[in-house]
């Protein structure tokens, strides 16, 4: 089966999940809104109109607008890039981090394990997004500071689980016969050992880009997060929480866009689960 | 049991000192100038070397990590910058609200999982199944910063049952606590739900039917007992979790927690308080883990030789 015939297969059966399908659908349609979003926003999502603040939804502001008079519906597709490219950037970052390191850690073992899993302990005992909101804290609201912030905690849970992947399957006859054949340790890591480990990131993966995404909204919500005045699904709920008996929707509605992009991740991460028969042997 | 406790204990150590050696790096090896990022452009330089002094950070790296280190066994945190306070006083007097929060949290979140999980689990397949894990699903998606804002809308704006925001009844306490026990409700009722039913597939559960019990019985008495362990593991692991989540819930309903208190610092630009509040999360996250490897190990003894 070629690559592209594995891929699809994978796709299909992921589709089977009822929810997975849903989410894939949603997920699709959420990252084309993203991409044309300069073009089907119906306004400039930072054009300011004082007197029309905090005005319902309307036949020219579909989901109104806010305290600036920004129209709320292009601030959400706008902000949809933004959620998108941190989710994307974090996990890449994190994922290319959490495979060097736990791969490493795993096949070489002794020393270099035993650093790597008290790092891991380390860094693990800063719960959610508390070390990033430190960090974010110090190093002051923009793009760049939320993909450090979140990466520095981001790839410990995939490098966990390459680990334990690695030390299974490095024990594994086919890995034993390649050794015993001459391969050089780089060769069994990369071309032997790797490719088989990475269902569970695969599915770990898809789960993370929707924490990543909670996160930055989070810390957006707290003023931490990219710079005002660019549109941030979580500066928007931070924002309209204060003008919750007023004007709901400026709460609604990037509440809702939060919910059903991270749930969507969450059912393809479970759709991706079952098919690839994946259990978490990290925890 | 006691090699075990000795052993977790002797594992808990070297964290708790990584956990602190990577809250000093937060501020010492980040780029940037702290004090420039407190004092902001307009400071003139007379100000500015005042405050380098007096946060020691004029000195080596090396001497402010001893300092640093040294004056923890003393509870000494450094001294707030905003209220001149002790940070250790500062957050013992938002302590407390944290964890009346927090616990009030947790124990909603048991009693409302551990019913809902076993439900599904032997209901499997059934609508109170598919409708436990969509209720799931959703609770464990939506944030505190999306939960809590559209249940005061719900609750207080529309209702107007509960208080939007505050301190001090039982009544204020109720938003706060549900915002922040829904996702670990939902957390706990998926694991209740897999640990049962990872259970009843055992011998002893059949064994339990063959001798004549019902099926409530031998779930109740016999399965749910062992299926709770490693939900009593998720527990204690996501309680760091909780009150890291509190940073958000106590911002949304004014809560005078710690996760408060750490905003009110970051707004302020208090360094030294930022630090003691992360410092003292990690460290009760440390704490907890510990309590629940060997309550885990308690409950359960073959982990004690493993």
């Amino acid at each position: 089966m070629s690559e592209r015939e594995g891929v699809l297969a994978l796709l299909r059966r992921t589709a089977r999940h009822r929810g997975a399908a849903a989410g894939m659908v949603i997920l699709a349609l959420l990252s084309v809104a993203a991409l044309l979003a300069p073009a089907i926003a119906p306004a400039d999502p930072l054009a300011q109109s004082l007197d029309s603040g905090l005005s319902p939804p309307s036949v020219g502001h579909w989901l109104g607008q806010d305290k600036l008079g920004r129209d709320v519906l292009s601030r959400l597709l706008h902000g949809a890039r933004l959620s998108l490219a941190v989710g994307i950037l974090t996990v890449s970052a994190s994922l290319s981090i959490g495979i060097a390191a736990g791969s490493l850690a795993g096949f070489l073992g002794g020393t270099a394990d035993r650093v790597f899993v008290h790092a891991c302990d380390v860094l693990m005992a800063f719960p959610g997004i508390l070390l990033a909101i430190g960090i974010a804290a110090v190093r002051g609201p923009s793009f760049g500071n939320v993909l450090f912030a979140l990466t520095v905690l981001g790839w410990v849970g995939y490098a966990r689980v390459v680990r334990a992947q690695v030390l299974k399957i490095k024990e594994m006859e086919y890995v034993e016969s390649a050794r015993a054949v001459g391969g050089r340790p780089s060769r069994l890591l990369l071309a032997h050992v790797l490719p088989n480990a990475l269902s569970p990131i695969l599915v770990e993966a898809t789960f993370g880009i929707g924490r990543a995404i909670v996160a930055e909204a989070g810390l957006s919500f707290l003023g931490l997060g990219v710079a005002p005045p660019a549109p941030s699904w979580g500066a928007m709920i931070g924002e309209g929480r204060h003008f919750l008996f007023v004007a709901p929707h400026l709460v609604t509605a990037p509440g809702a866009a939060v919910l059903l992009t991270v749930m969507s991740f969450n059912f393809v991460g479970d759709g991706l689960r079952d098919a690839l028969d994946v259990r978490d042997d990290a925890r | 049991m006691r090699r075990y406790v000795l052993r977790r204990v002797l594992h808990a150590v070297p964290v708790a000192f990584g956990v602190v050696t990577v809250v000093f790096l937060l501020i010492h090896m980040l780029p940037g100038d702290p004090v420039e990022i407190m004092l902001g452009e307009s400071a003139v330089p007379a100000q500015r070397e005042e405050l380098r002094r007096e946060l020691h950070l004029d000195r080596p790296v090396l001497a402010q990590y001893g300092e640093f280190l040294s004056g923890l066994p003393r509870g000494d945190l450094g001294t707030s910058f905003r209220s001149r306070e002790p940070v250790l006083r500062e957050i013992g007097r938002r302590f407390p609200a944290t964890l009346l929060l927090a616990a009030t949290s947790v124990g909603v979140a048991v009693l409302v999982a551990v019913p809902l999980g076993v439900l599904a689990a032997m209901r499997k397949g059934r609508a109170a199944d598919y409708l436990s894990g969509v209720a799931s699903m959703v609770s464990l998606s939506i944030p505190n910063f999306c939960l809590g804002p559209l249940l005061v809308l719900l609750f207080s704006v529309q209702l107007s049952l509960f208080p939007v925001g505050g301190y001090g009844t039982a009544r204020h306490l109720v938003l706060p606590a549900a915002t922040l026990g829904t996702g670990m409700a939902a957390l706990l009722t998926r694991m209740v739900r897999a640990s049962l039913l990872e259970e009843i597939r055992k011998e002893y559960v059949t064994a339990a039917f063959a001798r004549g019990l019902t099926g409530r019985a031998a779930v109740l008495r016999h399965a749910l007992r062992n299926a709770l362990v490693p939900v009593v593991a998720v527990l204690g692991l996501s309680f760091g979790a909780v009150l890291a989540g509190s940073v958000i819930t106590e911002t949304i309903f004014s809560w005078p927690g710690i996760g408060r208190l750490l905003v009110q610092a970051i707004d302020a630009r208090d360094y030294p308080l930022v630090q003691g509040c992360v410092l003292v999360v990690a460290l009760c996250t440390v704490a907890v883990n510990l309590a629940t490897d060997l309550l885990c190990a308690r409950l359960d003894p073959r982990i004690r030789y493993e």
